[in-house]
């Protein structure tokens, strides 16, 4: 390793909140052109949805709190809530789903523990737990990858969808069991193997190909990537999303291990549902995870672990919201037991 | 008379055991889902911390200090066994949804805190008062809960009335909005939470609007305040 030298001024600038959270958004653009590319347009109506509400949501609870709405607004981070949330709901969620998650991110989860910086939960997580308890059928009949339904509709059709304003279209499209909305492919996993069939029988299913999920794997990739531009912009750390996703993978390994025809494998762990989303762009959120870089070891173990005990035991298909808002408990705990030691001075607890 | 008066403003609002003092929040939480459900737990308590807050004070003078408190809990322990009773008798649904929280009443810390802090110290009449206002308060705020609860789960209010007031209150339900996807959160523990802290939100907000009042009352008598000769700069 080489001494560098440079020359003064030797402070670097820091990272803005606002240019943090703009990169966000930069690298999540990849992950939600693949969303369009597999799932059709809904993601893309959702997410601009999203964002709208929350700026509305966010200027709305500034002006309650008589605090400054222009330069708040300009942190980017309601926008990021949104457009999580928008990339996490079912591409056909009706909109008030939305309006109702957005409502309860912003003002309850976020501006109701005095705003951003003092959220004990991620705001976007929260909110899709909510949905999930509240609205269990509507949360959880996601879109057919296109290159296997039977008919996907257009860009119009998925607007009047969103806004109801035909309730024909959605019975014509929810007719088949296989038409425009099925179970995710963890699901699929999940309620096939309580049936008895085995995991060999279950990939031979049109959802599936090659041993991956259709559609879900090349979203899982762009995030991947959009997840590895990050760390190198240093908008995020490495250690959580490695953690969790090390940990995720182990635990499946493990479990492929000892049954391979009653667990799916660690492929269809890591590249199905919101596990790379997770691990990079929700789970690494400066505000409600562990400070410290071994405590962001820590933090991401804890959610790579219990993603893997909830998907493999628990009664929830994907568990990312359930053990993120966990990790997120566990946070202030970690940071008082993991922190860093300075030179010359001793740490007492 | 104006000590009644105080006992009842403590009650009812200042000293609220739901909202204030976070009394017995395992049922006010736990079974406030409709608003039925609600009235029924706050008859079921109001007849036991009237009749334990009476005893409780009857008897003050002869229970040795030490025991006090076994000796309270056999009371409250009775009633709460008697207004069981009586309601498995005349209104069997209710007692179905109620369920395990009607005999859990005994452990219901208004009731005991109550028996403790207040009827042990006072006379008859002040401490079936006081039961009286502790327990109306108590119910007031279950009934509240209960019906933001029902009408956000379920877009009903007084649904299954029949339940506790006999076959002629079925038709009290009122439907304020059709519902095709119930509000599940609402129904469910987490929203009694959310809905709590709302309400002590709102009472909050009213007693700092009452302060600030009382403080302007107090303002606009004259007050003789001294000039600033010095000036600072």
């Amino acid at each position: 390793m080489t001494f560098k030298i440079k020359s003064s001024p030797h402070i670097s600038v820091q990272l803005q909140t606002g240019t943090v959270m703009q990169r966000v958004i930069l690298c999540a653009l990849p992950g939600l052109l693949a969303q369009i590319v597999c799932f059709g347009w809904g993601n893309l109506i959702q997410v601009i949805l999203a964002i709208s509400l929350a700026v509305g949501f966010e200027a709305c609870i500034l002006k309650l709190r008589n605090r400054p709405i222009l330069i708040s607004l300009k942190d980017y981070s309601a926008i990021v809530t949104g457009l999580l949330l928008g990339l996490a709901l079912p591409p056909l969620a009706p909109w008030w789903l939305m309006a109702i998650g957005i409502a309860f991110a912003i003002v309850i989860v976020k501006h109701l523990y005095g705003g951003l910086g003092h959220n004990l939960f991620n705001p976007a997580m929260a909110a899709y737990v909510l949905l999930l308890v509240s609205f269990p059928v509507q949360m959880t009949s996601w879109v057919a990858p296109s290159n296997i339904a039977l008919a996907s509709p257009s860009l119009m059709e998925t607007l009047q969808v969103i806004f109801e304003l035909k309730a024909l279209v959605v019975a014509q499209f929810s007719q088949g069991i296989d038409g425009v909305t099925m179970a995710t492919p963890l699901d699929t996993f999940k309620t096939d193997l309580t049936m008895g069939l085995t995991s060999t029988e279950i990939l031979a299913k049109p959802l599936f190909m090659n041993g991956v999920s259709q559609g879900w794997f090349y979203v899982n990739l762009a995030y991947l990537a959009g997840g590895i531009m990050m760390i190198k912009l240093k908008v995020i750390r490495w250690q959580i999303s490695t953690a969790g996703i090390g940990s995720l993978a182990i635990c499946s390994t493990l479990g492929f291990m000892f049954g391979p025809d009653t667990h799916p494998s660690p492929l269809i762990h890591l590249f199905s549902g919101a596990t790379m989303i997770a691990a990079f762009f929700i789970a690494t959120d400066p505000v409600t995870a562990a400070t410290s870089n071994k405590g962001r070891l820590i933090f991401g173990a804890i959610i790579g672990i219990l993603v893997y005990v909830i998907r493999t035991f628990g009664g929830y298909p994907d568990a990312f919201a359930f053990a993120v808002l966990l990790a997120n408990l566990c946070a202030p705990f970690i940071d008082h037991y993991v922190r860093p030691k300075t030179y010359g001075h001793r740490i007492n607890y | 008379m104006s000590e009644f008066k105080e006992i009842a403003w403590q009650g009812l609002w200042k000293n609220n055991p739901g909202l204030v003092q976070l009394l017995g929040l395992c049922p006010l939480l736990a079974v406030t889902a409709t608003v039925t459900n609600a009235l029924g737990l706050g008859l079921a308590t109001l007849l036991v911390l009237v009749g334990s807050n009476i005893s409780v004070s009857l008897i003050r003078n002869y229970v040795p200090k030490e025991i006090r408190i076994p000796v309270f809990v056999m009371i409250i322990a009775a009633l709460v066994t008697a207004v069981q009773l009586l309601i498995n008798a005349y209104a069997y649904g209710l007692y179905l949804s109620l369920g395990i929280f009607l005999p859990l009443i005994v452990t219901n810390c208004v009731i005991i805190g109550r028996a403790e802090a207040f009827a042990s110290r006072n006379t008859v009449a002040k401490s079936a008062y006081d039961g009286l206002m502790m327990s109306i308060g108590f119910t007031l705020v279950l009934l509240a809960l209960g019906a933001v609860r029902e009408i956000l789960g379920q877009g009903t209010l007084f649904d299954g009335a029949d339940l506790l007031l006999g076959p002629w209150a079925a038709g009290l339900t009122i439907q304020v909005w059709q519902v095709d996807t119930p509000f599940l959160i609402a129904m469910l523990p987490p929203g009694a939470f959310f809905a709590m802290g709302f309400l002590i939100a709102v009472k909050n907000i009213i007693d700092q609007r009452l302060e600030k009042r009382r403080k302007n009352k107090d303002e606009t008598a004259p007050v003789i305040t001294r000039a600033r000769i010095t000036k600072v700069s």
